[in-house]
């Protein structure tokens, strides 16, 4: 019950006030910049940024610590799985080639490939903070509503919606059954191999799959019976309507965005930040 | 236009496409308009069936073959979608936990309205005014976890209300409601008719329930067909619902038993409308004419909780200082309100979850120290919902799992399943795949799972929930024998029948804390743990009050020893 992946909480900060339409615009803006770009100046700006989000909305490690555990075997496997497929580039952007120490037959450390993954490795944990912030601080009624409002189809969106919200129900689920399994004798500890674990954990998912479809059946029958789904347009009860924090959090985001774009064209000549000429 | 009907099915017959013979045969109801009405029936009577009829889930949802006419408002509604149909009658589904789809009980009631597009300002005021309606206007912002069942059934209700619908249609409201609950659910629903002028239709198995408040015509449907179509009074005199498997009000049985001969004038169709002069007299002499059996000597204690508490936090006390003992062979019931923490007990006494403080002992030994799968081996615990449980695709395999997870000889684990098998009833079908079993059987299944394991004591949660008499019948009878093969068994229920027909004993469990240790018949007469615990005093007290016993408890235990006696033979 500890360990849950999200959920919204909702406490007064600025960041929980604004409405999720602006946060998805100015997410997806920050986002575009900082995949845009390969300045390692500006990507720690943006990742500071971030971090300041992240701490303005009250959240604490604890809410978020299985994902950032998640998201850091993601980023190392990739930096891994990087170098391994093309450990020269760095060379091949940077155009200098500084060897720091070779491993094994192609696999030579350079500098400009250190600076390149290392990059590439802000890149993704400056996105991080504001996709954890975003998702919670923003009730999943009121993402579908924004959802809705950049132009996806509200039955989409909803689905994400729904998604969000019974996660924590199919956790518990779930949770249940796991330790009804095993009482039955299951062993999901780390004693057993690896291979009876991915067997055992076939015997939790099956009931946990039928007895979603049972919740599935009954929700899109209640959804049905209260008209979901008749016209192309729907209203949101939830839609927050836009106050002078929305616009200010808006010109920020677009700020930073363009801010970024003027740096690579103007200064950098380019996506890539060279310090090696 | 006095008195039109609503609705009116002439020779309606309907066939799902995936069934080889219709579910409703030859169907000819007329409901006028203002009109509440009673639909009763066992699972499998087509009751559930005619209600997606007219709510239009068939054929929007459920494909079949329809024939002869239904109308609603004068329109055939196979020419009307579910989106029409939607704006004339209003469901009230019976699991409020599932259809519960904004975050929020306002969000909540408004989905109707989002859905049409109606502009915020509007939506806010109706959606306040639909809640005011059901008395959930100060919980605007409480989420689905924060509410209790009865609260998320009247949002539900608001969210249906808030459309302007003429017909309501309530599809087991008493399903998962606790029996106080259950009892002001059925309030509402009348308030709301007599205040309003909509149609009522409530499809429910928990006739005495209903009853709690009038009803125009009770309907009694059984094999897709409609067998009678009364009023209260006459549905007492008549002898359809012991034909059908529907349970009587308690205090009909035990005029019954008294000897009274219920007819229509004799008005037993509530409770309050009893002409009690008439059948004062042979209730006073049957109650003194029943022995009591020998009070049973006491059972040397196998399961013995101590001082027991437990949080999630450490800070606020989910269950509070708690001791009982279970004695060898014997069948208790823990009981009280959603959330009380009963649940909870069976997750500490299983190893769930562990206690903050306290002791559970077992044969006198302290098991705190054991792991969950070797508990299971002294403790198993039934859950409430058998698809949580199954996860093999045949019968054998499933009741095995446990064995086989443990390591058992092959043998020995054949020998074994066989006879759990047969225990359970289940041989005949040792080689089907479970999925073509009905409920009752899965439950069946799920039980002889644990049972495999050779436990002393079972913890069934809500073992009967959302099923009929009969099959609730069917799978108490199997508790009962296979308690009467030693298991002792623990049952962890809100329903009131269940404990006063089959427990010895009933701890009763309130904000954490028992509240009372005591026999069914003592606390379901016990006005102030009634009030604790959201129980509903039985019908029982009311009737020996009312015949004026002085001992009412005694003569609900008088009931439940009699009424014994007659089921074994």
């Amino acid at each position: 019950m500890n360990s849950k992946l999200f959920s919204y909480n909702y406490i007064d900060t600025p960041v929980h006030r604004l409405s999720g339409l602006t946060k998805l615009i100015a997410f997806l803006f920050l986002t575009f910049a900082v995949m845009f770009s390969y300045d390692i100046r500006v990507i720690l700006l943006v990742m500071v940024f971030s971090l300041f989000v992240l701490r303005l909305s009250k959240i604490k490690y604890r809410q978020i610590r299985l994902m950032v555990i998640y998201v850091a075997v993601f980023i190392i496997t990739n930096a891994i799985i990087t170098f391994f497929f093309s450990p020269e580039e760095g060379v091949k952007i940077y155009g200098t080639r500084h060897v720091l120490f070779k491993i094994a037959g192609p696999y030579v450390v350079t500098q400009e490939q250190l600076f390149y993954q290392l990059t590439k490795l802000f890149k993704y944990s400056s996105v991080i903070p504001l996709g954890i912030t975003f998702l919670l601080t923003t009730n999943p009624s009121e993402f579908a509503s924004a959802l809705n409002g950049v132009g996806v189809h509200y039955k989409a969106a909803y689905a994400v919606s729904l998604t969000l919200r019974y996660f924590p129900d199919i956790q518990r689920e779930y949770r249940n059954i796991s330790l009804s399994q095993q009482a039955r004798g299951l062993d999901m500890s780390k004693k057993a191999g690896f291979a009876t674990r991915v067997k055992n954990a076939l015997l939790i998912i099956i009931p946990l799959v039928f007895s979603t479809l049972d919740r599935i059946e009954l929700i899109s029958n209640a959804m049905d019976l209260r008209g979901f789904g008749k016209h192309n347009r729907r209203s949101w009860f939830s839609k927050k309507p836009f106050t002078t924090s929305d616009f200010i959090a808006l010109f920020i985001s677009v700020l930073i965005f363009t801010g970024t774009i003027l740096v690579s064209v103007f200064i950098n000549h380019g996506r890539f930040y060279n310090p090696f000429i | 236009m006095e008195n039109e009907n609503i609705i009116e099915f002439r020779d309606f017959s309907f066939q799902y496409f995936t069934q080889a013979k219709p579910t409703l045969h030859n169907i000819d109801l007329s409901i006028r308009k203002g009109e509440k009405i009673l639909i009763v029936g066992p699972s499998g009577s087509g009751k559930s069936t005619l209600g997606h009829c007219l709510n239009g889930l068939i054929p929007f949802s459920y494909n079949g073959e329809i024939t002869g006419s239904l109308k609603i408002r004068d329109k055939e509604t196979r020419d009307l979608d579910i989106f029409q149909l939607s704006k004339i009658l209003g469901t009230v589904l019976q699991d409020p936990d599932g259809q519960f789809v904004g975050l929020t009980v306002f969000e909540d009631i408004a989905f109707a309205l989002e859905n049409d597009n109606i502009s915020l300002p509007e939506m806010k005021q109706r959606v306040r005014k639909a809640a005011e309606m059901v008395d959930m206007d100060s919980f605007h912002s409480s989420s689905p976890y924060e509410l209790s069942g009865g609260q998320k059934q009247r949002t539900s209700l608001a969210g249906v209300l808030v459309d302007e619908v003429d017909i309501l249609l309530f599809d087991e409201p008493l399903a998962n409601l606790d029996p106080a609950t259950g009892k002001r659910a059925i309030e509402i629903i009348d308030d709301i008719h007599r205040d309003t002028d909509k149609t009522i239709i409530i499809i429910e198995h928990r006739l005495e329930d209903v009853l709690h408040r009038d009803i125009d015509r009770v309907i009694v449907m059984n094999d897709g067909r409609i067998l009678a179509d009364l009023d209260a009074d006459s549905l007492m005199a008549s002898s359809v619902l012991k034909e059908n498997g529907i349970r009587e009000p308690l205090y009909v049985t035990a005029l019954k038993y008294a000897g009274v001969d219920v007819s229509k004038d004799l008005q037993a169709g509530h409770i309050d409308s009893l002409v009690m002069e008439d059948v004062k007299k042979a209730v006073f002499d049957w109650n003194n004419s029943v022995v009591s059996p020998q009070p049973q000597e006491e059972k040397e204690t196998l399961l013995h909780l101590k001082n027991i508490c437990f949080s999630y936090d450490g800070e606020k006390d989910i269950i509070r200082d708690v001791s009982f003992k279970l004695g060898y062979g014997e069948l208790m019931a823990i009981v009280g309100r959603n959330g009380a923490g009963k649940s909870t007990l069976s997750r500490l006494i299983s190893g769930f979850e562990k206690e903050s403080s306290g002791i559970i002992s077992y044969r006198g030994e302290d098991i705190s120290g054991l792991t969950i799968k070797e508990r299971a081996e002294k403790i198993g615990v039934v859950m409430q919902n058998p698809n949580q449980m199954i996860s093999k695709p045949m019968i054998f395999d499933e009741v095995a799992l446990g064995l086989r997870l443990r390591n058992v000889d092959e043998e020995e684990i054949k020998q074994r399943v066989e006879k759990v098998l047969k225990v359970c009833g289940l041989a005949p079908f040792r080689k089907w795949p479970i999925a073509a079993l009905s409920f009752g059987q899965k439950k069946r299944v799920t039980i002889a799972s644990i049972l495999a394991l050779n436990p002393e004591v079972i913890i069934l949660d809500e073992p009967t929930a959302g099923q009929d008499f009969k099959h609730y019948t069917q799978i108490m009878e199997f508790v009962d024998e296979i308690n009467k093969l030693g298991v002792a068994i623990i049952l962890i229920t809100h329903d009131m029948h269940l404990m006063l027909e089959y427990a010895e004993r009933a701890v009763v469990i309130s904000g954490g804390q028992k509240i009372a240790d005591a026999r069914p018949s003592d606390v379901l007469t016990n006005h102030s743990i009634i009030e604790q615990a959201n129980l509903k005093e039985t019908s029982l007290y009311q009737l020996s009050l009312s015949a004026g016993i002085e001992d009412g408890t005694a003569f609900v235990q008088n009931f439940i020893d009699y009424e014994k006696k007659v089921r074994v033979h």
